[in-house]
């Protein structure tokens, strides 16, 4: 208690108050470790724990469908209606690149927040100049990620127009308990995106910032390590 | 330890050491070579599906477990900073990650998927 109303010496009631130098001045915890970041991390940690119970669930299903449509084999139904395998890896390798480079856009974001206000060299090209527009970067990847939702829904619309739903067979139920799991994820990072993007707008986003861009960066990259390991272990082992 | 020097000490950690450890932070264009190489990677992840000897090959799966491993570990080392942050925020992470795994494979030898 006595750290904690001496870390206080500006009559700060929150979490963090701010300065004139740009930076936030912290309380004093008992890690010395800013407590929003400490709980990203152990939220990721628990998504870990959600994503490993779902794709684990995944595999222990894989296979052992009794009906079609099968993700990477045909199927032919009791009234001779041919199905072709379901799965259509060029349009999600498209949405995988599209969602890895929405990762390398969100690490730009937080460095050109990181940035902001230091001088650039009158000589500096487009590219170093593009770097240090926090806004660009941060649409970016709210675009990027929207477009991975856009091929997400393209994909769920194609399956049940094919056939399969949660209900028809267990590949099914897996399948798209998984992958919605994880687009309802992308969903949630696009929202957070776009309300830092509308924070950097209205008032700007600056180094004192740093904090509140990098938590959202941390949950977006979790977002996308997810997906690689779904697009190799559902999409691409058979 | 004075309260200054506390402050401060709480003000870098809270950052990630982002101060002491700034200069260690990828650049721009090391963060755009990170996603050529995860790019590539993803390519010969794709190229290897369509091609029937190495699907059909004992090591093809492990390769691909391999590669997806790779980009986990590039992302989460780089892009997510871990390699550069404070060790408890690694602990927390590391430990969660191998506790989830054990707890898949567990699961799996449960309803005798191996």
């Amino acid at each position: 208690m006595a750290s904690h109303a001496a870390a206080a010496p500006h009559g700060s009631t929150g979490a963090t108050a701010g300065h004139d130098d740009g930076h936030e001045h912290h309380h004093y915890t008992t890690t010395g470790l800013d407590n929003r970041k400490i709980a990203i991390w152990a939220f990721l940690g628990s998504e870990c724990m959600l994503f490993a119970s779902l794709i684990s669930t995944y595999l222990i299903y894989k296979g052992k469908s009794l009906v079609g449509p099968f993700p990477h084999t045909e199927w032919v139904n009791e009234a001779g209606k041919h199905f072709e395998p379901i799965l259509d890896i060029p349009v999600t390798s498209a949405s995988t690149a599209v969602l890895l480079m929405s990762s390398f856009a969100m690490v730009l974001a937080l460095q050109a927040v990181q940035l902001k206000g230091k001088p650039i060299a009158a000589t500096a090209g487009w590219w170093e100049r593009i770097q240090r527009s926090s806004q660009f970067w941060l649409a970016a990847t709210a675009f990027l990620g929207a477009t991975f939702l856009g091929f997400q829904a393209y994909e769920f619309t194609s399956f049940v127009h094919e056939g399969l739903t949660i209900k028809t067979n267990l590949f099914g139920s897996t399948f798209f308990t998984l992958t919605g799991f994880h687009g309802a994820h992308v969903t949630v990072g696009v929202l957070w995106l776009m309300t830092l993007l509308w924070i950097d707008r209205t008032r700007g986003l600056g180094p004192k910032d740093e904090l509140i861009v990098d938590i959202c960066a941390l949950y977006w990259h979790f977002v996308d390590v997810v997906w690689i390991v779904i697009f190799t272990l559902v999409y691409l082992i058979s | 330890m004075s309260h200054d020097a506390k402050h401060n000490a709480t003000h870098d950690a809270a950052h990630g050491t982002a101060h002491a450890g700034e200069s260690h932070h990828p650049t721009g264009n090391q963060y755009l070579k990170i996603a050529i190489i995860l790019t590539i990677i993803t390519a010969i992840e794709v190229w290897a599906y369509y091609i029937p000897a190495l699907v059909e090959s004992p090591l093809f799966n492990p390769a691909l477990i391999f590669m997806s491993a790779l980009k986990f570990g590039i992302v989460v080392l780089y892009y997510m900073h871990i390699k550069f942050d404070h060790p408890l925020f690694r602990l927390l992470f590391t430990a969660s990650l191998i506790l989830a795994l054990c707890t898949g494979t567990a699961l799996m030898f449960l309803f005798k998927v191996f």
